[in-house]
């Protein structure tokens, strides 16, 4: 058994707990010992990477085999899809980190900060690795929870109404999730998804399990703030410290709310026509209107929060997409390209929308506010966050050839070529308008000149900060190599099989 | 906050100690009895509580409290992580690998490490609820 499993989730859950022993007597400690955890992950999830293959690696805590081949144990699964995750959280974990190393310098209590970070990433990383449904939620609280502090951690009247809206949500949500886990243990006596796949296939009740389906979606729904559950995001993601925002829009949406909701209703429900919809639908819904209520903010962050919803939008309707086409067994092809560019996009959004929240972070460092008709002419005082905010721009706009356009056009081209008109007309249209909102948020912000009646003390920001933001639009840049088919054939097809081929790999977990 | 009358107080001292040993029972026999790292710690955290509402604020540095409370939970919760930890390098090599011998069921000294784990869980709960408590209790001194 490969000890790097279970170790991705101790390091950073055992850091969180050093950090505030050593930090209170070490002052400089908790930023430096964070990045140095961060960077050792990176490396980690990297080599994993890189090893896996199309390979299913399974742990089994405690040593505990399974008996007639029925899985007893916890058991924790590192395929294709969850090393992708896991490679995006640590990245994005790292520079996050290494960005807070001056921008956390203005708050107090830097250590309480960093060990949150820590535990935040340890859920994830435990949410992606987990292969039961129990572990998935006990880690999916640990994040939740860490990120509830986070958001509150300015401590001022705004920051704790968001998060206290994101608590009372964000409860309501783990309640329907622990619900339909209840629901599922009762039915298929076993927590492990593979073995409740198993026992589904064997027979099921048609109406409790779409009950089931519906508690699991709306539960991890409210997490992954898909439209009809998206009103605790714009508030907690605009409140949070930037690097904070960077993580939850750029992986923590990701990892406990979109991630799930594929890897359950793809590998461990059997896929029904019905329930496709609701998700293609949904995920229309999103991406439409997110897009809508995004082009009327002022202030920067909640314009960013927004478009969150609407990019994921993308990720849902063409993950929705190559559900009904997987389920009604015509055109695989056609699902296989729909899934590789909803999880194309998941990979770009992380890249571009960390990095926007990071250039609203340096902004907001700079002047003292996120409103953007406060601003102006920053172009020339600020040419580093100027320049890589344009490209996260041009790429979350969809402009080649920066990475988001190659993925919208596997998305556009996957809607046409399984006669979803109407989806692509949408996604195009969606396209364009995101593409106005940020030439606003470009004008006013860097541009426009007009504005600077006051005295704008526009400095580019300290070294840590703009290293993070480099980095960042290198990698908007280099992503769009994925759009190769050669290179997207060996890094991102071991993900989709896991998608296309679900009840295999399930099987496989099974037999190990 | 101030301490209440003698009555309480000496009913407290004579109390206390009594539910701190109630708690320490369940913590040690969670591998035998119902209970365990969890409901014992809740328990011994209520033995603190009550000192602390009985004598009032005053008569313990609530501040310094805290902190030490802190860094018990942490270092607590350390031990727990290297406990499983120890498991990656014994015997089998998985994490969380019960390497102690078992013992006879039944027996108090038994079940490998899980006394082990319920003993540190339990001095982890003890602290988190107590600085709860203290968190609430020094907000409510500074408010006023």
């Amino acid at each position: 058994m490969n000890p790097i499993i279970p170790m991705l989730v101790i390091v950073p859950l055992a850091s969180a707990f050093l950090i505030m022993v050593l930090g209170k007597l070490i002052r400089d400690l908790p930023g430096y010992f964070t990045s140095a955890v961060f960077l050792v992950l990176l490396i980690t999830s990297y080599y994993a990477w890189m090893h896996n293959g199309n390979g299913i690696t399974v742990y089994k805590v405690g040593g505990w085999e399974a008996v007639n081949k029925i899985p007893i144990g916890i058991y924790m699964v590192l395929d294709g899809l969850s090393v992708i995750m896991l490679c995006l959280i640590s990245t994005l974990g790292f520079l996050s980190a290494v960005y807070s190393l001056s921008y956390m310098k203005r708050y107090t209590g830097e250590e309480y900060y960093y060990a949150l970070l820590c535990l935040l990433v340890a859920g994830m990383n435990g949410v992606v690795l987990s292969g039961d449904l129990f572990n998935i939620f006990v880690f999916l609280e640990i994040s939740v929870i860490a990120s509830y502090a986070l958001v509150a951690f300015g401590v001022e009247k705004n920051e704790l109404e968001a998060s206290f809206k994101y608590q009372v949500l964000g409860g309501i949500a783990s309640l329907l999730i622990l619900f339909g886990i209840g629901l599922i243990y009762w039915k298929a006596k076993t927590l492990n998804i593979a073995d409740i796949r198993e026992a589904f296939k064997a027979g099921y009740d048609g109406t409790y399990y779409t009950f089931v389906q519906m508690l699991i979606l709306c539960g991890f729904g409210v997490k992954a703030a898909i439209m009809p559950f998206h009103a605790w995001l714009p508030d907690a993601h605009s409140s949070a410290p930037s690097p904070i925002s960077a993580m939850l829009s750029g992986v923590f949406i990701k990892a406990v709310g979109i991630y799930v909701i594929l890897r359950l209703f793809f590998s461990m429900f059997v896929i029904s026509e019905q329930i496709a919809f609701v998700i293609t639908a949904l995920g229309t819904l999103s991406m439409v209107f997110g897009v809508f209520l995004a082009i009327g903010q002022w202030d920067i962050k909640r314009l960013l929060a927004y478009h969150s919803i609407s990019q994921m939008g993308y990720v849902i309707m063409s993950a929705g997409i190559g559900m009904i086409l997987l389920s009604r067994g015509t055109r695989p092809d056609v699902a296989l390209l729909a899934i590789t560019g909803g999880l194309y996009h998941l990979i770009n959004h992380a890249a571009f929308k960390g990095l926007l929240f990071l250039n609203a972070g340096a902004l907001e460092y700079r002047l003292g506010t996120r409103d953007l008709k406060e601003m102006g002419g920053l172009a020339s005082e600020m040419p580093i966050t100027a320049g890589t905010s344009f490209v996260a721009s041009m790429s979350i706009s969809g402009i080649p050839p920066f990475n988001g356009f190659f993925s919208k056009l596997i998305i556009v081209i996957a809607c046409i070529r399984g006669r979803f008109y109407l989806l692509a007309f949408l996604a195009i249209l969606v396209s364009i308008i995101t593409l106005a909102s940020f030439l606003k948020f470009q004008r006013y912000a860097f541009y426009n000149k007009t504005n600077a009646g006051k005295d704008l003390t526009g400095k580019e920001v300290a070294t840590p900060m703009v290293f993070s933001m480099i980095v960042l639009g290198m990698l908007c840049l280099l992503m769009s190599l994925l759009a190769i088919p050669s290179v997207r054939e060996s890094l991102l097809k071991p993900a989709v099989d896991v998608l296309m081929d679900a009840g295999n790999c399930m099987s496989k977990i099974i037999g190990m | 906050m101030k301490g209440m009358t003698t009555i309480v107080k000496k009913t407290t001292q004579i109390l206390a100690g009594i539910i701190f040993l109630y708690g320490a029972y369940v913590v040690i026999h969670g591998h035998l009895t119902p209970g365990g790292g969890f409901a014992g710690g809740v328990i011994m955290a209520g033995a603190f509580i009550l000192v602390t509402l009985a004598f009032g604020g005053g008569f313990l540095n609530l501040k310094k409290e805290e902190t030490g409370s802190t860094a018990t939970e942490n270092i607590a919760v350390l031990i727990v992580i290297i406990l499983s930890l120890v498991g990656l390098f014994l015997g089998a090599k998985v994490f969380f690998l019960n390497f102690l011998p078992r013992g006879t069921v039944g027996e108090l000294v038994s079940a490998g490490v899980l006394p082990l784990y319920n003993i540190f869980v339990g001095i982890e709960v003890t602290s988190s609820i107590f600085i709860l408590f203290l968190a609430l209790v020094i907000f409510k001194e500074e408010d006023t």
